[in-house]
């Protein structure tokens, strides 16, 4: 097992290496005259050289490269071109803010999916091609219309709560909550769809197994055999779904966050982009992958553990 | 040299390591020799994991052969070029075990039947008049041709399967396992056909199977295999019904017999078997 | 029946005949058809937009801002001025255009990586299976924004990116199709048949990865242009062109003065995704259903009632002395199955027959006899379907056929038990043997944990397991399939049952194993003196095992009696065929006369 996590670990640290390596890459080869961008068009050709000395980058590319990876490593990330804001500061200011969306929206995704595939795939009948055609549907609308169509229902007709902005968690828990739940909502619709349409499948073929039948021969009751056994083994494709969408999510929250003002990772990923503001696009890009890694190291261990398979492999 | 069309000297077939959790290469076949003669059928005996189906998929070309030769008509065939190797095609063919997974669901029997004959550049009227005649060869309907492999049972589909083998006029075929997933009547009438062909057409059988009965029936010589070796070869009346090796009595004993009163002392003398094999 | 699976469901594969049919048929599945009408509308619509459409879409009236749908613009005029209707429509070549052009990279990429690694495996599978998680693992949005930073504005880059990011999807996809018919017999016997590598590929493996690849692309193509209408809506795509996503970001921004412009482009993208995911949907349907034999096997004669038809039953004489307690006497039991026309079709029929303690009752026949059917009847554990029609099943006073479930699961495990023709498919893959031993035994018994575990332990060493507790904390696939059946003996012996339900429990296995299992079945059964039903197709295992027989054909039974008197005597012209069928004590074929044999 040790092992296993291990190999896992080693991986992610590849993935997190050459994701940088390459971001690292193609911002180079963008050029662009990024000094002449921050400075205006008015500056003079000197200031140009000057900030272009300034910000390093007349040096060669492996060395910036090198420097930027040992100064990461101390958890230095440079400072904002743009902004002069230190980059580790504008991330985790909103790191917080953009995980608590993903996070919330997995969860929920998780646990409506389950209930709406199990119901499915127990129930059969007109439950089953209904939940079968929400999935469809669910998959299929992007989340941003969702969100907007959130956003104008709570804007213009329904007064409860102010359906853009974002309190803090620390501020006002309830307001906090109130200000998530529409961004949540809007993001797990394509999770909800996509993880139940897989459990509802799963669970189909679990059922249809042998061993079911010799489950059931042994007296168990059918509420044990589909909750404690198909389950189980319907939850294994169902989880590596549901990673999936997590990564969708994640690209998910940026157009997200835009519509309903939230200040987390995606405001600063469209800037930061728009501008070529290098340092903290990197930093974004490794604050990114690092979520992912982990994220995949939870949902593998998750597997190993309901799937002994996996484990000796 | 005459006489042998097939033969198999000491031959070793070992799987690579990795590739799921195998950390040492495995070896299937432990330096195995046997012959074929010319129209000759030879049974080949085991279990599971005896290397019985190694064997016959290393004649086919199946298998990584690691030592030893196989010798068709006097030259080595194992470590043929894939090229070299479809020569081979209108020499040796096979007949799998599975009815169902062995004829592409997806093709008409036509078109399995004409497969073989399109790397021969066979032209289309004659091929069609060929697949007529192997589906009467099998005691099939002519009308089968336009028919998919789901419209036929299971008995049905290996006679499709043995009028593939047959379409290239092939000296050897392997047959692995073929009766084992068949009903009892099936089997006969399957095994019959095999039977038939053989003395129609002198083809030599390498015939696979876990049966002693069936192998008997059919066998000219019969092999016993266990655990990647031959441990007992010959004539084929002797081998399955008075065995010498003690792996073989075993296997001929554990085996019951459909008469109540003579599977009770067969039971009895297996038990004994065991007895004396076990304090030894 | 035999070790053979029974053959598959879902066909892999569809013929060429079967194609074009698929599509006819598509076409009568609404989904399908207004999906694709749909579709092929917006087509016509963006290469007739020219034509179509009222207004130049550049041409902004700023005395027109935010005009209100009807009179000079259909829909209304956006923040600038210009005609929405218009703008919608010359929207609509490039999003196809980029849309297709990312699938198009992706399947190029994909199903040639796939193809390749699933035919020849090895290193090659390894590699790209790296690069495809690799990719899978980066965020699209986040990518293409990077992207955007490096080559700016440009849909036609932007597509090619985001085709190599979900590239991947085409190479699981694919992979796994090729890789599952690359085990397939038939490409061996293609290989065998001398086909070279790029015929067997054309021939047999491409029809397998069609389908699941046209499936995909629908669905992907709904994603990219998801994706296109992001980058839009961010403002991050070419804004010197009408998109749709721009239009909702316009709208977006004067979502206070003029709310409904929120609808159109809203529309217009919702629609399209959701259409291309339909016709996915759609298309998937069609080729499930196409590929099952059910559908297709020629109409049997299904009876037009259930009423049961008696025919005569050749039965033996009882030998004297040999009765004793009835556990299960069944009477004229007929077991049916639905069919989607409304009729019955009856797979046994007018079937009795009766077990006492301490016997062993052989059902035989060949496959389709109706003999396991008869089995699950008694237990009620039919597959989905099926169900008993007529007759009783009297087990200790119940009537089984009539019991209502509660009642059924009482008595499975506890007094009915059931030991299957299958070991390894038969073990629940996620729990250990001994959870999956002690589970049942706590429910039926009520006894706690470590009783429980104690009792198991003693029932593994019982049927002859070298080292209990290493099989105890065992997995499934970690054991052969030899120690698998005797572990479902032991959790079928483990609550003491009366009667005992053998569905062939030798046949997957190996002739010396079958022999040490038969011979625990029969000291099992003299220790607990059960009854048992063993259900099996091989008369050597009869003779072996059995006091009385069955012989069951086509549903029916055709003759019965004490084992001895019917192996001495059989007068069913049926089972006299059977029993000239055996190819046991055949005559020999003798050895091979040539000119050279001495």
């Amino acid at each position: 097992m040790f092992r296993f996590v291990l190999r896992r670990l080693g991986a992610g640290v590849v993935l997190v290496a050459v994701l940088s390596t390459l971001t690292f890459l193609l911002l180079y080869l963008s050029g662009g005259n990024i000094a002449r961008r921050i400075l205006g068009q008015q500056a003079t050709e000197d200031t140009v050289l000057q900030k272009k000395h300034e910000l390093g980058l007349d040096r060669p590319l492996l060395t910036r490269f090198g420097d930027w990876v040992s100064h990461a490593a101390h958890g230095n990330l440079g400072d904002s071109w743009f902004t002069g804001q230190p980059v580790s500061d504008a991330i985790s200011s909103r790191l917080a803010v953009t995980l608590s969306l993903v996070i919330g929206a997995t969860v929920v995704s998780a646990v409506v999916a389950v209930v709406l595939g199990v119901v499915a795939a127990t129930r059969r009948g007109w439950a089953d091609r209904l939940v079968q055609f929400l999935s469809v549907l669910g998959f299929a609308i992007p989340g941003f219309l969702v969100a907007i169509g959130l956003v104008t229902l709570f804007a213009i007709k329904i007064h409860l709560f102010k359906p853009t902005g974002y309190v803090q968690f620390g501020e006002s828990p309830t307001q906090w909550l109130s200000s998530i739940a529409l961004p949540v909502i809007a993001l797990s619709v394509g999770g909800i769809a996509g993880v139940a349409a897989q459990i509802r499948g799963s669970l189909l073929d679990a059922l249809r197994q042998d061993y079911v039948r010799t489950l059931r021969s042994r007296g168990l009751s059918e509420r044990r055999v589909v909750y404690k056994h198909a389950l189980r083994n319907a939850a294994g494709p169902a989880l590596s779904v549901l990673a999936i969408q997590f990564v969708g999510l994640l690209g998910g929250a940026v157009i997200v966050e835009q519509i309903f003002a939230i200040p987390g990772l995606g405001q600063v990923a469209v800037g930061a982009t728009g501008q070529g503001d290098i340092p903290l696009v990197m930093g974004l890009v490794l604050a990114i992958a690092v979520i992912v890694v982990v994220v995949n190291l939870a949902v593998d261990l998750l597997q190993g553990w309901l799937n002994p398979k996996v484990r000796v492999s | 040299m005459t006489g042998r069309l097939l033969e198999v000297d000491k031959l070793i077939v070992e799987y690579p390591a990795g590739g799921f959790g195998r950390k040492q290469p495995f070896r299937a076949l432990n330096g195995v020799s046997l012959d074929i003669r010319p129209g000759e059928t030879v049974g080949l005996v085991g279990e599971s994991g005896s290397g019985k189906t190694t064997l016959g998929r290393a004649v086919l070309g199946l298998a990584p052969v690691t030592g030893g030769a196989i010798r068709y008509n006097g030259r080595d065939i194992s470590q043929l070029s894939r090229s070299k190797r479809r020569e081979l095609s209108s020499e040796i063919q096979v007949v799998f075990q599975d009815p169902y997974t062995s004829l592409n669901p997806a093709l008409t029997i036509e078109q399995i039947l004409t497969e073989p004959l399109t790397i021969r550049k066979v032209a289309k009227a004659e091929a069609t008049s060929r697949v007529r005649e192997l589906l009467d060869q099998v005691r099939l309907p002519a009308d089968a041709g336009s028919r998919l492999p789901r419209e036929f049972s299971g008995g049905q589909r290996q006679r499709i399967a043995i009028a593939r083998a047959l379409a290239l006029d092939p000296r050897l075929i392997v047959c692995d396992e073929p009766v084992s997933a068949l009903d009892l009547s099936t089997q006969a009438r399957v095994l019959a056909l095999f039977k038939e062909i053989q003395e129609r057409t002198g083809v030599a059988y390498l015939f696979v199977s876990h049966d002693l009965a069936v192998v008997r029936l059919l066998s000219h010589r019969v092999a016993v295999m266990h655990r990647g070796e031959i441990v007992e070869w010959g004539d084929g009346d002797q081998v399955t019904a008075r065995p010498q090796h003690p792996y073989t009595r075993t296997l001929f004993l554990a085996a019951p017999v459909p008469d109540p009163v003579a599977q009770a002392e067969r039971r009895a003398e297996r038990q004994r078997l065991k007895a004396a094999l076990t304090t030894n | 029946m035999t070790a053979v699976p029974l053959p598959p469901e879902a066909v892999p594969g569809v013929s060429a005949v079967e194609h074009a049919g698929v599509f006819r048929r598509l076409l009568k599945d609404p989904t399908g058809v207004v999906s694709l009408a749909f579709l092929v509308l917006t087509v016509l619509a963006g290469v007739f937009a020219p034509v179509l459409a009222p207004h130049d879409p550049d041409k902004a009236s700023a005395a027109d801002i935010l005009a209100k749908p009807g009179g000079r613009y259909l829909l209304g005029a956006d923040g600038s001025g210009h005609d929405i209707l218009s703008r919608l429509l010359y929207a609509i070549r490039p999003t196809l255009e980029g849309a297709v052009l990312a699938v198009l990279v992706a399947a190029a990429i994909g199903v040639t990586a796939g193809l390749i690694s699933g035919y020849y495996g090895r290193w090659f599978a390894g590699a790209a299976s790296w690069v495809a998680s690799l990719l899978m693992a980066l965020p699209g949005i986040v990518v293409l924004l990077a992207a955007r930073a490096v080559i700016g504005p440009s849909l036609f880059g932007a597509m090619t990116i985001f085709g190599i990011l979900i590239a991947p999807a085409f190479y699981r996809v694919v992979h796994a199709a090729v890789s599952g018919v690359r085990q397939e017999l038939y490409v061996d016997a293609a290989r065998v048949s001398g086909l070279s590598d790029a015929r067997i590929i054309s021939r047999h493996i491409l029809t397998v990865v069609r389908a699941p690849a046209i499936i995909l692309a629908a669905n992907l193509a709904g994603i990219a242009i998801a994706i296109e209408a992001g980058l839009d809506f961010l403002g991050l795509g070419d804004l010197s062109r009408p998109t749709w996503g721009g239009m909702l970001n316009d709208a977006f921004t004067n979502i206070y003065s003029a709310p409904l412009q929120l609808l159109w482009p809203s529309l217009a993208i919702g629609l399209t995704c959701m259409a291309l995911a339909l016709l996915g949907n759609a298309l998937r349907d069609e080729l499930e259903r196409s590929g099952t034999p059910k559908r297709r096997r020629r109409a049997k004669r299904a009876p037009a009632t259930v009423s049961v038809q008696r025919e005569p039953v050749i039965t033996h004489d009882e030998i004297a002395g040999s009765a004793g307690e009835e556990l299960l006497l069944v009477r004229e039991l007929a077991v049916g199955y639905d069919q989607p026309n409304g009729s019955v079709q009856t797979v046994v029929e007018d079937v009795s027959l009766t077990v006492r303690r301490g016997e062993v009752h052989g059902l035989i026949g060949e496959s389709g006899s109706g003999k396991t059917q008869t089995a699950f009847a008694i237990m009620r554990l039919l597959p989905p379907g099926g169900r008993i029609v007529a007759g009783d099943i009297n087990f200790a006073g119940v009537d089984l056929a009539r019991g209502s479930e509660k009642e059924m699961t009482r008595l499975r495990g506890a007094r009915i038990a059931y030991v299957p023709q299958e070991p390894m498919s038969n073990l629940d893959p996620s729990f250990t043997i001994g959870h999956q031993l002690t589970e049942p035994i706590r429910v039926s018994l009520g006894v706690g944990r470590a009783e429980a575990r104690a009792r198991a332990l003693q029932l593994l060493e019982r049927v002859g397991i070298p080292d209990p507790p290493r099989t105890f904390a065992a997995y499934p696939h970690q054991i052969s399939g030899g120690m698998a059946q005797r572990v479902l003996i032991a959790g079928a012996v483990s609550c003491n049952p009366d009667l005992l339900i053998a569905d062939e429990p030798t046949t997957a296995l190996d002739v010396t194993v079958q022999a040490e299992v038969l011979d625990l079945l029969r000291d099992l059964q003299a220790e607990f003196q059960m009854g048992v039903l063993l259900v099996t197709h091989n008369f050597g295992v009869v003779a072996d095992l059995c006091d009385r027989v069955s012989v069951m054909r086509a549903g029916r039974i055709v003759e019965t009696g004490p084992v001895r008197s019917v192996f001495a005597d059989p007068r069913h012209p049926y089972t006299k065929s059977l029993f000239d069928a055996i190819p046991e004590d055949s005559q020999p074929r003798g050895p091979l006369l040539t000119k050279e044999t001495p």
